[in-house]
């Protein structure tokens, strides 16, 4: 089998499996009883906690423990939103969005907030002179994701930064899923104020993730009850799930970059460039371990149906939408000729795969493209 | 610039006469106890200077951060060492430069030149110096009164030493050169910041902590370890001493009137300190005291308080504001501890109306209504020992993280 579908999600890896399984055994008290098994749970809640913060270049920053990306880029956008009203009751995000933050606009707008959507070019990367004109001094929150899911669009965070501190008082949040572990996350000056990472991307585990902020930000909790994480996410802390997470996180930092994303992927542009009817979507400075192409005259789904009947998996243009059918707004976005439109696969590599894997995918591609073109 | 030495400068102690070597060794062995788990780092001392190496650059960086804190140190500074011959010398100065944004930066050369050897005089290697640097760096402002880049180079007779930054030491005398007293540390925020500033002037302390179990929780004995903890990182080890109160405060209960079982209290307190002081050979208690500050604190109740004993208690407290308390609890990093919210034994029995000017004489009257002799003499015998900082136990996290 080879799997290039880690965009969707990653084969979860044995030494995070392990940690999870020897933390739900060893540490199952609840964090917050006042007991010793409940201090230890919640020393090694705090070390995890630590850790996070540290790994996503946050050292001694809020780290919200929370159940995956969707719910840390809610979070981050509804609880910094109405926490900061009193800066203005402005939002940008960008255009090409993962849906976590666009379908939280009309919620959003129901509550009496503006939302406005910046631009993006071809090479899907946000249009800066749009997010210029767009940022004024009443805007609270901006989000700006720094890996696109679909193509791998890298975002310029640090001259976004620059842009929305010189003009706002804004908190800035990135929506770091695709890139955490894959790609330095930009934590300068200039750099996001706020992440949302989520597990199950970095080898670790479906159901986990986190919203980690340089500081508090005026956050406002989105769930209510219990007043665990200091109130700003009720519900008992899963302990072991922060320290899979903690220990997920270290690992793709510290293993980033014994994986060629970027070998493999200018391999397979270069390969890509010798169909007439295939066009790679994207830039060369996309991030290197997503990789998206489009097929002249046929649907997405053709392509990943015969990749499989070979054991490779890739999706369309992303796993969230590519069942609901609905033309891909990160194209529509990205002015995506229409013969193309439909016929887009999604490449995304993750730790495990190998140079040998490439290959194999090439000569499957060779054949698939032979049958498309006697059809 | 991968620099491999730091250049230690002696604070007020280059002034003390006879004592001078003592302070010195003093300084040099407590800089060598919190680098010991820094295998390539070594410490030589000279008679003005003091030179720490290490052959790794994370090490000097290390070294570099825990230096901050050590006390007996005016200043520091990271520094390259090269041969003492004016080609060598030039040739450093012009890396260590190359390294650092120079454009429109005021700059000086400065020369010390312990080595009377060395053929250039101190003005001649300075313009040599200027005269060979400026031209490579035409960026460069020259000004001699505080300039942004100051370039020491300080010729020794083991090479010599360039360095460009210099770093504020903690002052202060080196810790347990001026001898040894008993810290009385609660879990407030007042009593770690008492025990910082005697150590600042050189004092070798042990601690000594009261605990009511069940009345005070594992968890508020555990935040004053960490407390005493982090002040072992100031200096020498410390010792704490762990006095189960519970039989005591009872006892007090039922012996004195509600308003002045807290002057009572404190006067148990302080007699056990007072012989636990005895027992390791101290020479004085050191309390987290301020004038005014709470009811204990009035200058009836610590006159009270004090009549047990004729040892000196240190308080350094005495006139500091509670605002300023914090702020140096904050700095020395003890705050954030000690607003941990455990229960500890002067609040858990405190009376609703303590009276704030006990009379002496009225207290000793009522604990005459019971024999508390024996209960000291046992509290003190029972006490828990353990040296701080804790070995390293094996973190139990380290495999799950």
């Amino acid at each position: 089998m080879i799997y290039f579908d880690n965009s969707a999600t990653t084969m979860p890896d044995d030494r995070v499996l392990d940690t999870f399984v020897k933390s739900s055994k060893a540490f199952f008290a609840n964090p917050s009883s006042l007991h010793r098994l409940g201090i230890e749970a919640d020393r090694l809640l705090e070390r995890a906690s630590e850790q996070v913060a540290e790994l996503a270049g946050m050292p001694g920053g809020k780290v919200v423990f929370t159940s995956g990306g969707t719910e840390a880029d809610n979070l981050a956008l509804f609880g910094l939103a109405r926490g900061n009203r009193s800066h203005g009751k402005k939002i940008i995000v960008s255009a090409i969005e993962h849906p976590a933050v666009l379908q939280s606009i009309p919620q959003l707008e129901a509550e009496g907030f503006m939302v406005e959507r910046v631009h993006v070019g071809r090479d899907g990367v946000i249009d800066m002179a749009d997010l210029d004109r767009k940022l004024t001094a009443d805007t609270s929150v901006v989000s700006i994701m720094h890996v696109n899911n679909e193509t791998g669009a890298i975002q310029p965070l640090e001259e976004a930064g620059k842009l929305i501190r010189a003009k706002t008082r804004a908190v800035f949040h990135s929506d770091t899923v695709q890139s955490f572990g894959k790609i330095p996350v930009p934590i300068s000056e200039n750099g996001p104020d706020a992440i949302s990472v989520s597990a199950h991307k970095i080898h670790g585990l479906e159901g986990s993730g986190a919203l980690i902020l340089k500081k508090r930000h005026e956050l406002q909790p989105i769930l209510f009850g219990g007043g665990q994480q200091e109130g700003l996410r009720s519900g008992t802390v899963p302990v072991a799930h922060a320290a899979a997470l903690a220990k997920a996180m270290r690992l793709s930092v510290e293993e980033r970059d014994l994986a060629p994303y970027a070998d493999w992927r200018n391999d397979l542009v270069r390969y890509f460039g010798t169909f007439s009817k295939v066009m790679v979507l994207g830039s060369e400075n996309n991030a290197p371990h997503i990789l998206s192409v489009a097929i002249r005259g046929i649907k997405g789904e053709i392509a990943v149906n015969a990749l499989q009947e070979r054991e490779i998996y890739v999706s369309t243009s992303s796993a969230c939408s590519s069942r609901s059918r609905k033309e891909s707004h990160v194209l529509q976005a990205m002015g995506v000729p229409d013969d193309y439109r439909h016929g887009v696969i999604r490449i995304s590599f993750g730790r495990m795969n190998t140079a040998g894997e490439i290959e194999k995918f090439k000569e499957v591609f060779n054949s698939f493209m032979e049958t498309i073109e006697r059809v | 610039m991968m620099y491999h030495e730091i250049m230690i400068r002696y604070g007020e102690l280059s002034l003390k006469g006879k004592n001078r070597n003592v302070f010195i060794r003093k300084l040099r062995d407590n800089i060598r106890r919190i680098m010991k788990d820094l295998p390539t780092v070594k410490v030589k001392s000279e008679h003005d200077r003091m030179y720490l190496f290490a052959e790794e650059g994370q090490e000097i960086e290390e070294a570099l951060e825990r230096l901050s804190d050590v006390f007996g140190i005016q200043s520091f500074s990271p520094a390259v060492r090269c041969k003492a011959d004016l080609e060598t010398i030039k040739e450093t100065a012009k890396r260590i430069l190359s390294d650092m944004e120079t454009e429109g930066k005021t700059f000086k050369v400065e020369v010390r030149r312990a080595d009377k050897t060395f053929p250039l005089k101190t003005i001649e290697l300075q313009q040599e110096m200027g005269g060979h640097l400026l031209p490579l760096f035409p960026g460069l402002v020259v000004r001699m009164k505080n300039p942004e880049i100051r370039l020491l180079i300080d010729i020794r007779e083991d090479g010599a030493y360039l360095s460009t930054k210099t770093l504020q030491g903690a002052g202060g005398l080196p810790a347990g050169s001026n001898g040894h007293a008993l810290l009385m540390l609660s879990g407030g925020i007042d009593s770690p910041v008492a025990g910082y500033l005697m150590m600042k002037r050189g004092l070798k302390l042990d601690v000594i902590h009261f605990h009511s179990p069940p009345f005070t929780s594992e968890q508020s004995k555990q935040k004053v370890v960490e407390l005493a903890e982090r002040l072992s990182a100031f200096g020498t080890r410390i010792r704490m001493h762990t006095i189960h109160f519970t039989e005591i405060q009872q006892a007090v209960q039922d012996a004195v009137p509600s308003a002045l079982t807290m002057t009572t209290m404190r006067r148990m307190m302080m007699k056990i300190a007072d012989r636990v002081r005895e027992e390791i050979g101290a020479k004085a208690i050191v309390t987290g005291e301020s004038l005014g500050q709470v009811a204990s604190q009035t200058l009836d109740s610590l006159s009270a308080i004090n009549e047990v004993t004729t040892t000196p208690v240190l308080r350094p407290l005495i006139a500091v504001d509670k605002l300023d308390i914090i702020s140096i609890a904050e700095k020395i990093g003890t705050y954030e501890t000690s607003i941990r919210p455990f229960e500890d034994c002067c609040t858990i029995f405190t009376p609703s109306n303590p009276a704030t000017k006990p009379k002496t004489d009225k207290v000793i009257y009522y604990e005459g209504n019971a024999d508390f002799g024996p209960m000291i003499e046992k509290a003190v015998a029972e006490r828990e020992i353990i040296e701080l900082p804790l070995k390293k136990e094996e973190d139990p996290f380290s495999d799950l993280l």
